[in-house]
């Protein structure tokens, strides 16, 4: 199982891979996330950029950016592509197909937000070292490893759902914008609240213990990334991934 | 090993409305060649995908190389080739990786899957291109690596939905070739889906013959053609008088004889020899200028079961 799981991955890393040849076909895109994360924001921020929790949001997400980017395409793209069907006429289990669409893009998120990490590291001892290493205290660091391998799971457990039941790639992409936005009211609701309630708010927000209300967070979002799983299991049905195709 | 590589027993799968296949009952000997015929949407690429266990039947069973589709569908794919409607190459991808990552679905160990991948590029002209992605290729060479996909791991059954569909007709030929090399050498069995009939009465052991999802003949192609209608002499010449043709209405291996013009069209029994009725005319004074033998065509035969089935249906209407 594990095995055939990493050859899923293998596959999808390489056409994700093909797919990004040359800088028009999206490694520009890459590039930029990175040097805006990893070297403007660090520049600008000093040393304290290490420690401030305002980091930890930025981190988390990155990820979420960029598993939404690519798992519209794993089911949806290859329904449209006519290879979803040779793929389930092969030996993989549904399982090993499933995981190995889900492995391969936690990992293209997760893993360029870590190299995105170590490239704000670098650039902030070049920048503000002054011959001492500098690090993330190690309850942040945790937290932002963490944190943005729980994100993009989340990015990739809904990107996989919408993309198995979307007859298309665009359409599984304007869902997963919609979903993206959904995410973001809260925010965009904040401002538009009566001064007081904004002040209660803003009176509890103080009132917590940000140690327990990231625990806690942590804690919901893993729950909520198994309860995705789940779904995408129960989802996953050879039948009608047959019977969907164009 | 099992005599039969497949059975099924009034196979059937319902869409809602429609019926797709209707109590399909065959048995595919192992080791040969069948030939499954039909217009679109007769029910061909349905029974593919029932007997590989990718749809669940609505009515009946199947079993494949002795598994059961429904509840050994895993182990039924495991051990079968497929190259379906859609060749189902990653265009992105090269050839070689193409092969590369079904070579590990199939997991071939490691030093045999370079070797393997060699070894099919090779003999399908495909090996110097194997770095290049798909994308750019003519859907002929697609079609061929498809089929090397498919054979990739040595199935013991192979299923092939219209696989020479875009090929020239000398690669179309070397397939034909390659496949009853398999079957011959290797004892692979193989499901053919085509509308290709010259190429089915070439390649195929047994046809069956479906229209909407109603098998209406299943036999070797020999038992299809006479099943059809028996052999005919046309023969062109003067001097068929009525008591000739009275004389050839006598003998018990002519079922009828009919004149138009200066044709004569005798409906001969089957196995009859031909030289002893010439003579006969000859002696009888008629002059004979040419003879034609004709059997009916496994064209004759699928247009004939097709058109027939159509007719009754409509009447049923």
């Amino acid at each position: 199982m594990i095995t055939d799981i990493l050859t899923m991955m293998w596959k999808e890393a390489r056409e994700l891979f093909a797919q990004r040849t040359g800088l028009r076909g999206g490694w520009i895109g890459l590039l930029v996330l990175i040097a805006v994360f990893g070297v403007l924001m660090p520049l600008q921020s000093g040393a304290e950029w290490l420690s401030a929790p305002t980091t930890i949001l930025l981190w988390a997400w990155v990820p979420f950016i960029l598993v939404n980017s690519v798992v519209a395409d794993s089911f949806a793209g290859e329904r449209e592509r006519h290879t979803l069907e040779t793929l389930l006429a092969s030996r993989l289990s549904d399982r090993a197909i499933l995981f190995g669409k889900i492995g391969a893009a936690i990992v293209y998120g997760w893993g360029i937000t870590l190299i995105g990490l170590l490239v704000a590291l670098v650039t902030i001892n070049i920048a503000h070292g002054e011959g001492e290493l500098l690090l993330f205290p190690l309850q942040i660091g945790v937290t932002i490893v963490s944190l943005s391998f729980l994100i993009a799971w989340l990015a990739a457990g809904l990107g996989i759902l919408v993309s198995l039941r979307a007859a298309s790639v665009r359409q599984a992409q304007q869902t997963l914008s919609l979903a993206f936005l959904f995410l973001f009211i809260p925010l965009f609701l904040l401002p538009l609240l009566p001064d007081s309630l904004r002040d209660e708010v803003s009176r509890l927000v103080s009132g917590l213990d940000f140690q327990v209300l990231g625990i806690a967070f942590i804690a919901s979002l893993l729950t909520v990334d198994l309860v995705l799983l789940a779904a995408a299991m129960k989802l996953f049905n050879r039948a009608r991934l047959i019977l969907s195709q164009p | 090993m099992s005599l039969y590589a497949i059975r099924t027993e009034r196979l059937s799968r319902d869409f809602t409305a429609v019926r797709a296949l209707d109590e399909l009952s065959i048995e595919v000997a192992t080791g040969s060649v069948f030939g499954f015929l039909g217009p679109n949407g007769a029910g061909k690429t349905t029974t593919i995908r029932l007997l590989l266990g990718l749809l669940e039947p609505t009515r009946g069973r199947a079993e494949v190389l002795g598994l059961d589709t429904q509840t050994q569908a895993d182990s039924v794919r495991m051990q079968c080739g497929a190259l379906l409607e859609h060749n189902g190459l990653y265009e992105r991808l090269s050839a070689e990786d193409n092969l590369q990552f079904y070579s590990k679905v199939w997991r071939l160990p490691s030093p045999d899957r370079q070797v393997r991948i060699k070894e099919l590029l090779t003999h399908l002209d495909l090996w110097e291109r194997r770095k290049e992605p798909v994308v750019n290729w003519s859907r002929g060479m697609k079609q061929k690596l498809a089929m090397a996909r498919a054979l990739l791991h040595r199935p013991a059954l192979l299923f092939l939905d219209e696989p020479t569909a875009g090929l020239d007709p000398a690669a179309a030929a070397k397939l034909r070739d390659d496949l009853a090399d398999l079957v011959e050498q290797e004892g692979v069995t193989v499901f053919l889906n085509t509308h290709n009939l010259a190429e089915a009465e070439r390649l195929c052991h047994q046809i069956g013959i479906i229209r909407q999802g109603k098998l209406l003949a299943d036999g070797a192609p020999s038992e299809l053609r006479a099943q059809a209608g028996n052999p005919q002499l046309i023969i062109t010449g003067k001097g068929f008088t009525p008591q000739v043709i009275q004389q050839l209405l006598d003998r018990v291996e002519v079922l009828s004889a009919d004149l138009q013009d200066h044709h004569l069209t005798i409906q001969l029994a089957d196995g009859v020899e031909t030289a002893a009725l010439v003579s006969m005319l000859v002696g009888s004074g008629a002059q004979v200028e040419e003879v034609i033998k004709t059997h009916s065509s496994l064209e004759d035969v699928f247009l004939g079961l097709v058109n027939e089935d159509k007719d009754i249906s409509e009447d049923v209407r």
